[in-house]
């Protein structure tokens, strides 16, 4: 047997093993991963799509702090009934500045990619704070802690707004030193709303299919 | 320990550390269970508020119970399958308490809200660079010993417990590149789309091979060395081995079906876990044949059973997965319950159920005295069994529910169902849940238990590594 005898050497040199499960293992890889990393197709931000404002990003910081990307999905899909109970489906253009990918996985709740606009402040906050009392039946978690925390206690957005910068985010130096004040005396609860309130907004031209 | 004995006592460390951490990651997977239920019992509190905890249940089963139990049963069968002793014993002990501190702060960071939000990788960059560290010298430890063999091949498990070192440390690489802000916060160095591609080719084969190459090795080492028989077709495992690490890689972008990527790779995505379906099932087919040679001992021994028992929901985990990942029937399945419930009968059913069945084996052997009770474990088995299928049968019904109804238009082409009536239906199911995984958590403490008490009546023994016997793990 020409396959035996191959795998004998293989099985025999500890080496040759190591070698052959990178080589065999790398090759899915590169040729369906790395493409796609290199290439600018589903890197470039769509027309109109803007940046994070500081208080947004503040937001989003506490979405993924507080992992509601476990029960939320931002992702949907072109399916007749999904365009029709969230809105546009969703294109690789609207989520060039999103670090990490906030997709998610599972919809113990409703998806959220189209959640900008739906509501208005005061619903948003009266949800989070508990959501039974808006929605009776809900099974969503109340997070009362938002309300009474400033945001930002850790005095970081300008570390972390430098730190998307590095990465090619469009901040301007001005803009990272006028941060802190744009969160002087907001709560959490504001930058997880004006979060919410952002996601969305430059799909907001699109027709619906 | 005399010089010449195998290092045994890390290996009893690690067993203890791995049932130490199924039992409180399984009480946080039954405490989340229960806040779908019961909304409010998280009275207030942010470290109890069910992201946090949910992220906590992951991390803790996969990387705390997972990981331990792989680390700990590969460094027994490596020296048993080599003839010869750890290699550099004091890195393997930097590996133990590298890892286990690891997980111990991990957990508490998860809680305290430190997040880089990617899935099953959500520990902070910290973190992810001590993880590092220690992987790098579990591999030295593993491949040391493999080097200084005194075996002419190398055995089966070995092959399966390197793969999962060697591929899971590139995917924990990449996967984990970013740019760190703060001490607890960093950024992906991918963002949006190419981020998720990136996510899923890591998310996917941390399943593949963790979950599933790495309990391989388990198998291969434990299943013939248990039931007395060599594994049944060499060449098979062979092929299985190298389609298995050659296809699962390109598998990942069933996780993104009608998501903004190309729809190439979706294709590819779907084609490659068709395929996958024939290495996987090739080795259950060599695993059920092996032990159907030794099926009189399956019916007194309790720790054959939950193995075989394992390799049957592992059938199952593999045939539902390519199902899953076509994607006319992804479009049902995708972010519902059936997801959830495909997870645990692969998770609940085979990778725990495989390990509960080696650690009964494995136990009394560290221990050098019979377990301490057979009824209890085969208490625990019918627990485990019980516990599995309500599990994934609620979720199931909970999944093709959400499914069906979640897309369904009604005559003017409108959807028929708000979100919120489908959600108030999944409440049945997610009581069912929270009994079945309660079922299981118990069996899993039945089992903490006995084995506690085993290793409480040891005797001191030492097993030398054999001149130049062969006979280690059935054939090698
Ligand atoms: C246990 C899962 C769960 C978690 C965690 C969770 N949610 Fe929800 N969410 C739900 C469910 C279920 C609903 C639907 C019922 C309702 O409106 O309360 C919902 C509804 C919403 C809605 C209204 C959507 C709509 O279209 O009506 C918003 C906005 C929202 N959640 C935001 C959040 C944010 C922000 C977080 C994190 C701080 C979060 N959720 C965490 C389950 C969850
Ligand atoms: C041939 C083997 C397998 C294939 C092709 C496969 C395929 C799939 C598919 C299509 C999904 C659903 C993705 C989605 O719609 O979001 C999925 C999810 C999952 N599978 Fe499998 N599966 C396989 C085996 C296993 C096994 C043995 C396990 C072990 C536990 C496992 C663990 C998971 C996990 C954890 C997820 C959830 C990922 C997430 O969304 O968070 N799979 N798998
Ligand atoms: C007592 C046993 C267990 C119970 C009650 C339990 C419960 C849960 C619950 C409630 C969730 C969240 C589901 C959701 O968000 O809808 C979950 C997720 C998960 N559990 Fe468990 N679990 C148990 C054991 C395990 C074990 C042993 C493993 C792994 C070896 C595991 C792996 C996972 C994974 C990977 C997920 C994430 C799934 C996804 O995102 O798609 N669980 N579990």
């Amino acid at each position: 047997m020409k396959l035996v005898s191959l795998h004998r050497k293989i099985e025999r040199n500890s080496g040759l093993l190591i070698f052959g499960i990178l080589v065999v293992s790398s090759i899915g890889g590169l040729v369906q991963v790395l493409p796609i990393v290199l290439g600018d197709a589903h890197g470039a931000p769509a027309a109109g799509l803007a940046v994070y404002s500081p208080l947004e990003l503040e937001g989003r910081d506490l979405y993924i702090r507080e992992s509601c990307s476990t029960c939320h999905t931002q992702q949907v899909r072109p399916l007749l009934a999904e365009v029709k109970r969230y809105g546009p489906y969703s294109r690789a253009g609207e989520f060039a500045y999103d670090r990490p990918f906030l997709w998610g996985s599972k919809r113990t709740g409703p998806d959220l990619a189209r959640i900008g606009g739906k509501y208005n402040d005061d619903w948003q906050r009266m949800h989070l704070l508990d959501p039974r009392s808006v929605v009776p039946a809900s099974i969503m978690p109340a997070y009362p802690w938002l309300a009474s925390r400033d945001a930002d206690q850790g005095r970081t957005i300008q570390a972390r707004m430098r730190a998307l910068q590095q990465l090619g985010h469009p901040y301007s130096d001005q803009d990272i030193a006028a941060a802190p004040a744009a969160l002087e005396g907001r709560t959490e609860l504001e930058a997880l709303v004006a979060y919410l309130q952002s996601l969305g907004r430059s799909m907001a031209g699109e027709p619906q299919p | 320990m005399g010089t010449a004995s195998y290092q045994d006592r890390i290996v009893t460390a690690f067993t203890a550390c791995a049932m130490f951490w199924a039992v409180l990651g399984m009480l946080a997977g039954v405490y989340v269970a229960a806040e779908l239920v019961w909304p409010t019992i998280n009275f207030g509190q942010p470290a109890l508020s069910f992201g946090r905890v949910r992220t906590l249940h992951t991390t803790l089963v996969l990387f705390g119970f997972g990981v331990s139990a792989l680390i700990g049963t590969a460094f027994y069968s490596v020296q048993r399958t080599s003839h010869v002793r750890l290699f550099a014993p004091g890195l393997a002990w930097f590996v133990f308490y590298a890892w286990q501190l690891a997980i111990v702060l991990g957990g508490c960071s998860i809680l305290a809200g430190w997040n880089s939000g990617k899935e099953y990788a959500e520990l902070e960059w910290p973190f992810d660079l001590a993880i590092a560290v220690a992987w790098v010298a579990f591999a030295i430890v593993f491949f040391g010993t493999i080097a200084r063999r005194r075996m002419e091949s190398i055995y089966i498990s070995n092959w399966f417990y390197g793969a999962l070192i060697i591929v899971v440390a590139m995917l924990h690489i990449v996967n984990s590149l970013a740019m760190p802000a703060t001490l607890g916060k960093s950024y992906s160095l991918f963002a949006g789309a190419q981020d998720a591609v990136v996510q899923w080719w890591y998310g996917h084969n941390a399943v593949g091979f963790l979950l599933t190459g790495g309990f391989l090795g388990m198998l291969y080492y434990f299943l013939p060395k248990h039931a007395e028989q060599p594994i049944w077709s060499y060449r098979l495992s062979i092929v299985s081995f190298w389609a298995f690490v050659y296809t699962y890689i390109w598998a990942g972008p069933h996780h993104l079906h009608y998501h903004a990527i190309p729809e190439w790779v979706q294709s590819l995505g779907m084609v490659m876990s068709l395929i996958l379906l024939a290495p996987s099932w090739a080795t259950m087919v060599n695993g059920i044949m092996t032990v159907s040679a030794a099926s009189q001992k399956l019916r007194t021994d309790p720790a054959l059973k939950f193995i075989v028992l394992s390799l049957a929901f592992y059938g199952l985990a593999t045939f539902e997965g390519p199902m899953l990942a076509i994607k006319s029937v992804n479009v049902f399945s995708h972010f519902t319950e059936w997801t959830i419930g495909h997870v645990h009968s692969g998770a609940l059913g085979w990778n725990a159920l495989i390990t509960f069945g080696t650690f009964y084996f494995l136990v009394p052997r560290l221990a050098g005295v019979p377990l301490y009770s057979a009824r209890l474990a085969n208490v625990h088995f019918w627990l485990a069994l019980a516990g599995v299928m309500l599990y994934v049968l609620a979720m199931w019904g909970a999944g093709v529910s959400q499914g069906v109804l979640w897309l369904s238009l009604d005559e003017l082409g409108e959807v028929r169902f708000s979100f919120n009536d489908v959600m108030a239906a999944m409440k049945p199911y997610y009581l069912l849940r929270f009994v079945a995984g309660l079922v299981f958590l118990v069996g899993a403490m039945l089992m903490a238990v006995n084995l506690a008490r085993t290793f409480a009546g040891r005797r001191t023994i030492e097993v030398a590594p054999p001149g130049s016997r062969v006979g280690a793990g059935g054939r090698t």
